[in-house]
């Protein structure tokens, strides 16, 4: 008979998890948390998750691991009367200016205290002045709504291997902060906004541009078109009622069309371009004598991070603009002799494009290919506001003249997509078969590094695949030292990639997984697998990008040419 | 450089030889107290004089072993009389001895044998103390652990050996397997000194039986507690029994190196021990193959920067890699998973002290001291109110009645003794009423107190003991890393709460909500600094609710100590109506006529007293 442990009064089979925490949760019982995340190190200091035993003693379920014939509550009159207390104390530090914060609605200090009845703070508020830190054009850190869980660091040390904010003073007067606390966009800070997406409250949030795109979509003289990433179809899903990973592009295409944008395209266009454009340069890379791999550009937030930690590495990594930014280049200049002033928003499952967007690289004459980048999260408060019952939409098609897109393009969201879109521009056939047997090579799953070896006319091609930066950056520091070799390392600095993009709504591990698995049957449903195969490209080649590849479709990163 | 077991007792036979041929010492506290008294320049002075009247005089003391021995001694305890000086063979006790004493002290003590009574103690009745066995102070200690603080030069390996240093450390080597080691320490059920009380053997146990290598030895001397200062004593007075227990340590669960973590607001002890542990080094006690024998054991010292929350286990261990000083969750626990994430035997200094004791001398010898539960001997430092304040060593189970009093001398100035505060922020307040229970750990535990590393202060009926709580928990609040929800905001309300009670602004509700939030804090908090954080709160309350309630409802302070509750008013026989008081008034509190009298606005007056002396008339009174 397998091990059991009683919650509640009721027997739960002890399985494989880590702690108790995870087993009350695996019997249904939603016990409350702050710092706590299955990916992050226990850190316990909420003190919320604490359980009685049967000596009357308390325990951090987060931190004591399941034992078998042991004997928890977790509700007892007493954890009651402290739980309320702690989320007192927290409150009362806490600046609550709950119905205009950019998380009212999604915050798990306004959940709690409601769940638990908060009705009355006894303790006079001492929270911060508000005075966010704005200097980041991905995320704004606003310390008066801060609960010092540590989440926001953990990610950031643990996951990302960034080391932007750690905490600093001690006792109440501790802080989250940058070192000697410069502003975060001086910080090695790569605005990935993984903290964003973990912390509990308002105090890290992703820069809002909703205002901006309501502004430009209600002007008469303004055109406005926009782009939709692959990623962020298969995550609106949860909050809009349907299942986790649902394809919902048609949806939002029509959503989009109603609010007033005069164009809705989809951005994987723009990534089997990127795909073209990559797999040649890869050709030419394996024919030069290399040691050091092409590195994959689409990911921003892997771009600031070459560029703060790296720069030795910058003039390897892929010339190849980003897809937003392929397709921002190729709209602006589609609609250029349009008459009226044209406006381009682009929706990513990303804090770093917003980043990427205002960088003087990409723009001509000033002006931006994209000018506004909203988040999956900033594109559901937008359909909220716009008062649509988007599950009783019509879904529509996307609009031409680029509506016809590849399967190739869509699993860019995806850790391991780029990788195997490359991969099936450089097969000698477009076959179903070839391209099952792509899928098998080693690129897919979630896990945050993976290494494989595939044959390219009669040539060994040694790819990495790596997601999430802290393995990104231990798999650098390998090859930099000289204990890995690779030809191809595609980088994405989520963890798997897009769909767990900063921009998404939360989800824990499970979700994201069935994000991908969306992309992948979107990817099945398409008729052309490989970008190359895509009908629309030659007319582009031949059309408006010729002769003007290098500058709509790549761009430098190097010091001395960037800006 | 000691090769084997013979070449080291034979240097240390060569050292009690040369100390027995010593015809006088002359030892000169340099504790940290006495060397801010100048203990420093009577030394030179000391020194200066012997070499001018060519009396023969054995600093180095091996090449020489005759004559006078001038030694840098530990604390001598009575720090408040510093500089002490103490003249062996006779046990001649000087205090206050300045550098203009030490010539007549060589004239009459040194050169002659004779006494020099205006330099002596004297006892609280004014009697004369010439020797220190004379003082009621030192009658009812015990100094087991201290035995050698203020009888040895503190920083001489070889004075160590010639009162049969590293003899414990050499019979666990050579004469004990690893397990026997661990065996009589537990036998001799020893405690951990440094609070919680843990039993020693066991945690050794714990980690000696786990597979996972390297083993680390970690040496607590991150004494915190405001008014502590019993393991800076012997890191200072006496390094070399402290490393003596570690290097035991070290051979008994396998371990091969040892960190020490000291606050770096101990530079004496820094400074002694790096000297103790080169000695340990250049004499072969320290490195590889000690003395043949195939064990190898290393010392590291490391530095805190002044957090409170380093003397925590798992925030030390932090604190030693290089991270914060957080304390972390338990399980797993530091005897698993400690420093380097390595099993990780942690004691404090004073229980280190005590393995060499023990190994010395055996469990049986041992427990025979102290009671049953709780053996051995504890160092307290006694602070406050009281005729003898320094550092004391009593048997474990001694009443608190006689620690004050037979020791401590009562209290100072013929004050009524009310409370005493045990175990520093995290201890207790207790009263008369626990005047009779026996200092040991499960008796204070019962008592809602805890010895923790041994600090006592005593306060007499002119304390204010709302104040006393606002003192610690201002202490605590400071001092708490922020990690834990209840200890970073809990503390910080209830330092809030205690702030407001005594400038006069309590509310009814206060009390209920100190003691909702030290019941939530003692429960909740992370780590067992947050836990005891609310202690001298919750016993203040519970043996002196009047005092919270004179305070909180009648603005009164009834220890007449909390100056915001102070009140001046002008006494309307006596003021002449001059209009002094007015001018002198800061915050325009006072208002009246010229020739008719003024009155003071209690509301605006902010108590700071600058009216009073401008009065002629000593017309402006105090009231409580």
């Amino acid at each position: 008979m397998a091990d059991h442990m009683t919650i509640d009064n009721i027997p739960v089979e002890i399985g494989s998890e880590r702690n108790i925490l995870e087993l009350i949760r695996k019997a249904g019982i939603e016990l409350p948390t702050f710092c706590y995340y299955t990916e992050l190190s226990i850190h316990g200091a909420c003190r919320m998750c604490l359980v009685e035993n049967e000596r009357g003693g308390l325990e951090a379920a987060c931190s004591e691991p399941p034992r078998p014939g042991h004997k928890v509550w977790t509700n007892t009159e007493r954890l009651r009367k402290y739980r309320k207390n702690i989320l007192e104390l927290l409150l009362a530090n806490h600046n609550r200016d709950c119905t205009v914060c950019n998380k009212s609605g999604d915050c798990r200090l306004q959940a709690l205290a409601l769940r638990f009845g908060i009705r009355n703070v006894r303790y006079i508020n001492t929270s911060y002045t508000p005075d966010p830190d704005e200097s980041s054009a991905s995320i704004s850190i606003d310390r008066s709504k801060c609960i010092l869980c540590g989440d926001c660091i953990r990610v950031c040390n643990e996951i990302q291997n960034v080391g932007a904010i750690d905490f600093a003073f001690r006792g109440s007067g501790m802080k989250v902060q940058t070192a000697f606390g410069v502003p975060v966009a001086e910080s090695p800070c790569v605005g990935c906004g993984q903290c964003s997406a973990v912390c509990p409250t308002g105090a890290i949030s992703v820069k809002n541009s909703i205002e901006a795109v309501w502004n430009d979509l209600l002007d008469r003289d303004t055109f406005v078109s926009v782009q939709i990433a692959p990623a962020v179809r298969v995550a609106i899903g949860r909050q809009m009622g349907l299942e986790d990973g649902t394809n919902s592009l048609g949806l939002i295409a029509a959503s989009l069309k109603r609010m007033g944008f005069g164009k809705v395209f989809d951005t994987t266009l723009g990534a089997d371009l990127t795909v073209e454009e990559e797999s040649r340069e890869f050709l030419r890379h394996m024919e030069r004598p290399h040691k050091l791999p092409l590195f994959t550009s689409c990911c921003p937030a892997w771009i600031n991070f070459a560029e703060k930690r790296h720069p030795d590495l910058l003039p390897n990594i892929s010339t190849c603009k980003s897809p937003m930014q392929m397709f921002g280049a190729l709209v602006k200049e589609s609609y250029r002799k349009n008459g009226k002033r044209h406006v381009h928003v682009a929706v990513m499952p990303c804090t770093a494009k917003k980043h990427e967007a205002i960088r003087p690289q990409f723009s001509r004459g000033g002006v931006p290919y994209v000018d506004h980048v909203l988040s999956t999260q900033e594109l559901i408060r937008m359909i909220q506001q716009s008062g649509q019952q988007f599950d009783r939409l019509e879904p529509e098609a996307v609009d031409t003249p680029y509506g016809i897109v590849t399967g190739a393009g869509v699993i860019f969201g995806v850790t391991g997509g780029v990788t195997e879109a490359v991969l099936r521009a450089l097969s000698p056939d477009g076959s179903n078969a070839t391209i099952s047997e792509m899928a098998m090579a080693g690129e897919r799953g979630m896990q945050g590094l993976k290494e494989f070896e595939v044959g390219y006319k009669g040539a060994t091609v040694r790819i990495a695949v790596v997601s999430g930066l802290g393995n990104a950056g231990r798999l650098v520091d390998d090859i930099k030292a000289g204990r890995k070799a690779f030809d191809f390392v595609e980088v994405m600095a989520c963890p798997g990639g897009c769909v767990s993009g900063a921009g998404q709504p939360y989800v824990p591990m499970g979700v994201k997984e069935a994000r991908a698995k969306g992309l992948y049957s979107v990817d099945k449903l398409l008729s052309y697998k490989r970008s190359s195969d895509n009908p629309l490209l030659e007319g582009l080649y031949e059309g408006i990008l010729k002769g003007r590849e290098h500058e709509l479709l790549h761009v430098s990163y190097l010091p001395e040419e960037g800006a | 450089m000691l090769k084997s077991r013979q070449e080291l007792k034979d240097l240390r036979e060569k050292c009690e030889r040369a100390a027995k041929d010593e015809v006088r010492k002359i030892l000169v506290c340099s504790g940290t107290g006495c060397v801010a008294s100048g203990a420093t320049d009577v030394y030179d002075r000391f020194k200066g004089l012997l070499a001018q009247l060519k009396i023969p005089c054995s600093v180095s003391f091996i090449e020489d072993g005759h004559g006078v021995g001038l030694k840098r001694s530990g604390c001598q305890a009575l720090c408040e009389k510093g500089v002490l000086v103490r003249v062996e063979p006779e046990g001649y006790l000087y205090t206050k001895v300045g550098v203009d004493d030490c010539e007549s002290i060589v004239r009459e003590t040194i050169e002659q044998g004779r006494h020099v009574e205006r330099l002596a103690y004297r006892d609280n009745l004014g009697g004369l103390c010439k020797r220190v066995d004379d003082i009621p102070f030192f009658k009812k200690q015990l100094r087991l652990v201290l035995e050698n603080c203020g009888n040895i030069d503190a920083e001489s390996f070889l004075e160590y050996l010639s009162v049969g240093g590293y003899s414990s450390f050499e019979k666990a080597l050579f004469d004990m397997e690893p397990q026997a080691v661990i065996e009589e320490i537990a036998e001799s059920r020893l405690r951990g000194r440094g609070g919680g009380g843990f039993p020693t053997g066991t945690k050794w146990r714990q980690v000696a039986r786990q597979d996972l290598f390297p083993k680390y030895v970690v040496c607590n001397g991150d004494e915190g507690d405001p008014g502590a200062f019993m393991d800076c004593s012997i890191m200072e007075g006496d390094p070399h029994r402290m490393l003596e227990g570690m290097l035991i340590a070290g051979r008994a669960v396998g371990a091969s190196e040892g960190y020490i973590y000291v606050r770096a607001e101990y530079p004496l002890a820094v400074r002694r021990l790096r000297k103790a542990i080169a000695d340990l080094e250049a004499n072969g006690l320290s490195g590889e193959d000690i003395l043949g024998s195939g064990f190898s054991f290393r010392f590291r010292l490391n530095r805190g920067a002044g957090a409170f929350v380093c003397g925590e286990g798992s925030a030390l261990t932090a604190s030693i890699e290089g991270k914060r000083g957080f304390p972390r969750v338990k399980p797993p626990r530091t005897v698993e998973h400690g420093l380097f994430d390595k099993p990780t035997v942690l004691n404090n200094v004073e229980t280190f002290a005590n393995v060499t004791v023990i190994i010395g001398r055996g469990a049986d010898f041992y427990k025979k001291i102290g009671t049953e539960s709780s053996p051995g001997t504890k160092a307290f430092s006694i602070t406050g109110n009281i005729e003898n304040t320094g550092l004391i060593e009593v048997p474990l189970g001694m009443t608190l009645k006689e620690v004050i009093y037979d020791v401590g001398g009562g209290m100072k100035g013929g004050k009524r003794f009310k409370a005493v505060q045990i175990g520093g922020p995290s201890g207790a307040c207790l009263t008369e009423a626990h005047f009779d229970l026996p200092l040991d750990f499960d008796s204070l535990a019962k008592a809602g107190a805890m010895i923790g590393s041994g600090g006592l202060v005593v306060a007499d009926e002119d304390t204010c003991l709302v104040e006393l709580a606002r003192f610690f928990m201002n202490f605590t609040q400071r001092e708490s890393c922020g990690k834990c929800v209840p200890c970073r905001e809990g503390t910080k309300r209830m330092l809030m709460i205690l702030e407001r009670i005594v400038s006069g602004n309590g509310r009814p509700t206060d009390l209920d909500n100190l003691l909702d939030l030290a019941g939530t804090i003692k429960a909740t908090a992370l780590c067992g600094l947050g836990k005891t954080a609310p202690s001298p709160v919750i016993s203040t309350i519970t043996n002196f609710r009047e005092e919270y309630l004179a305070h909180i409802m009648d603005k009164r302070c009834p220890a007449h100590s909390c100056e915001k509750l102070k009140k001046y008013y002008i006494e309307p026989e006596l003021c002449k109506g001059c209009s002094k008081c007015q001018k002198l008034c800061p915050s325009n509190a006072i208002s009246g006529k010229v020739k008719e009298t003024y009155s003071i606005d209690q509301f605006v007056c902010s108590r700071c007293g600058a009216c009073v002396p401008g009065c002629k008339f000593m017309a402006i009174k105090e009231a409580w």
